[in-house]
């Protein structure tokens, strides 16, 4: 009966605006914005989530280079420092890189006869080191390591990547700008469209006013109205841009690669691409309701 | 009675013309019937506009329930507002409206819950002779239905104070002595009267009732005292 009664009253309110669209193309200028805000917040996630699963794949591991023009003296070396590393509570494994695996991988360069010939190729310690923290983990590898043999470089992997870890990172700076910058205009765009309808119903919000109706109360018919053009205008621009998300991360897979499946979307990803709309709809309600609120302070 | 209403020295100004009114004093008590009468353009919609907080006067003091209306903040106008029914002289239906939610209005603005909508409304409706109309837009309604409407809309929501701008402009002198004596009804009521026309053989239906006559924007009477029975001033 309570809820019957609310029903009524509120389509009583919705009566009060005539029906139809309140704000002209509004609903498919908000679908543009909220397709291209999708798809750019969903590139930043991507390449973010690229950048931390290689990072945690390579942070997490090291190489010790042991460069002994001697052999023996180098096979000595190695087998001490072998040694110290499993002693070590930084590390969890340790893998000497086999020397004809390690000449395998040089052939190329340095011709098939390299492991033969007396060059002086350096012996190599694959490390895994122990979670947490691992940037210190392996300054600490390294500073014992040359404290016993000069000879000795400690690489940690992630440093590789530094510059294409960089360059993504930056990457996803634009991409965040970019989705604020649409952010903004899609607040000014529903600020100018209820300014519109606002201007439109001028005799009306009048004759309102007159019999007592509050700003709020009129205000809010138009926050409604709005909101759910731009909900609508919010679910299509999103649902178009979770088809074309779809379709290229199928292109993605299809490639094979490493470094591009990667590139996936995480759930989480996905859920924060659900927010968008959701906060598109939010801030269209607070814009209008701020917009009209505004135009009529002006009128007495 | 108390005094409901209660203007000293108004003036108001539209943008840089000389004063539309000047110098205009005077007091409605809690419970009158006042006639307001004056040429076209005497400035009888200006005062009532200043009257129903439409308008703010460009100088001097206007007391509403006791209350300093010219320096009263926005936000507490609402409140003062539904204390006062309206019939504009344009009437101002809504035009998307039916009769019905037109009429309404004034009762859902206050909050009032949907189930008790329905008795009020269809009892006013009828009592203008509208039931049948009750889902006719504006702009299919004739001009003295509308008008009807306009005045259901007005004193639906038992307004303190009636403001009517021309009611019987558009209705037939049959339809004109039917709203007027709904108007005494309501004002035996306690709800105070405002009435401007130009029709004096309607004023003089209402007995009891006292009259303001604008001349050029000045109340006719200068001390402001109002002249009654309305009879014995105008139709001699
Ligand atoms: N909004 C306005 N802006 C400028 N001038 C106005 C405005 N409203 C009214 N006036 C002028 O003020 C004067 C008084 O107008 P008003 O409408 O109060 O007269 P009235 O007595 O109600 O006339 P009528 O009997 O024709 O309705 C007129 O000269 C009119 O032109
Ligand atoms: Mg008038």
């Amino acid at each position: 009966m309570a809820g019957a009664d609310r029903r009524a009253a509120r389509e009583a309110r919705q009566r009060l605006l005539p029906q139809g669209r309140l704000a002209g193309p509004m609903p498919w200028v908000i679908a543009i914005m909220m397709f291209l805000t999708v798809l750019t917040a969903a590139a930043g996630l991507a390449l973010g989530a690229a950048v931390r699963s290689m990072g945690a794949d390579l942070a997490g591991r090291a190489t010790v280079q042991i460069v002994e023009a001697d052999a023996e003296k180098r096979a000595a070396l190695t087998q001490k420092i072998a040694a110290s590393l499993r002693a070590s509570s930084d590390v969890i494994a340790v893998r000497p890189v086999a020397a004809e695996k390690l000449a395998e991988q040089l052939a190329p360069w340095l011709g098939a006869d390299a492991a033969d010939a007396d060059l002086p190729i350096p012996a190599l310690i694959d490390v895994d080191v122990a979670p947490g923290d691992q940037a210190a983990r392996i300054a600490r590898i390294r500073q014992s390591l040359t404290a016993l043999d000069k000879a000795i470089r400690v690489d940690g992997h992630a440093a590789y990547l530094e510059p294409l870890t960089a360059l993504l990172a930056g990457l996803g700076w634009l991409a965040a700008g970019l989705v604020a910058l649409m952010a903004i205009a899609t607040a000014a765009i529903v600020v100018l469209a209820a300014r519109g309808a606002h201007d439109s119903h001028r005799p009306t919000i009048e004759v309102l006013h007159l019999m007592g109706a509050t700003d709020v109360q009129i205000a809010r018919l138009f926050q409604r109205r709005i909101a759910l053009d731009a909900a609508f205008g919010g679910a299509l621009g999103f649902a178009g841009a979770a088809a074309v998300l779809a379709a290229l991360g199928g292109r993605l897979m299809a490639t094979g690669s490493d470094l591009l499946t990667a590139i996936g979307l995480p759930w989480a990803a996905w859920l924060a691409l659900l927010a968008l709309p959701v906060g598109g709809v939010l801030l269209a309600t607070l814009a209008a309701r701020w917009t009209v609120l505004r135009a009529l302070g002006r009128a007495l | 009675m108390a005094t409901i209403v209660q203007f000293e020295n108004v003036g108001l100004r539209y943008g840089l013309d000389s004063e539309t009114l000047s110098d205009v004093s005077f007091s409605l008590h809690g419970g009158g019937f006042y006639f307001l009468t004056g040429a076209s353009g005497a400035g009888k919609t200006s005062l009532l506009k200043l009257l129903y907080l439409a308008q703010r006067p460009s100088r001097g003091v206007i007391r509403l329930f006791g209350e300093d209306v010219v320096t009263l903040p926005r936000k507490r106008l609402p409140g003062f507002r539904r204390r006062i029914g309206v019939v504009f002289q344009d009437f101002r239906l809504v035009p998307h409206l039916s009769a019905y939610d037109n009429i309404a209005l004034p009762l859902r603005l206050s909050g009032m819950a949907e189930a008790d909508v329905d008795a009020p409304v269809s009892e006013m409706l009828n009592w203008v002779g509208l039931a049948d109309r009750a889902q006719a837009r504006p702009a299919t309604l004739s001009g003295g239905e509308q008008q009807r409407v306009a005045i259901a809309r007005a004193v639906i929501a038992r307004p303190e104070i009636l403001v009517a701008d021309e009611p019987t402009g558009n209705v037939d002198a049959d339809m004109a002595q039917r709203l007027m004596t709904l108007f005494e009804a309501l004002n035996r009521l306690g709800t105070t009267i405002v009435v401007a026309t130009h029709d004096l053989p309607l004023i003089s239906q209402v007995a009891g009732a006292q009259m303001m006559r604008l001349d050029k924007g000045r109340l006719a009477d200068p001390t402001g005292s109002l002249r009654y029975p309305p009879r014995s001033q105008d139709m001699g």
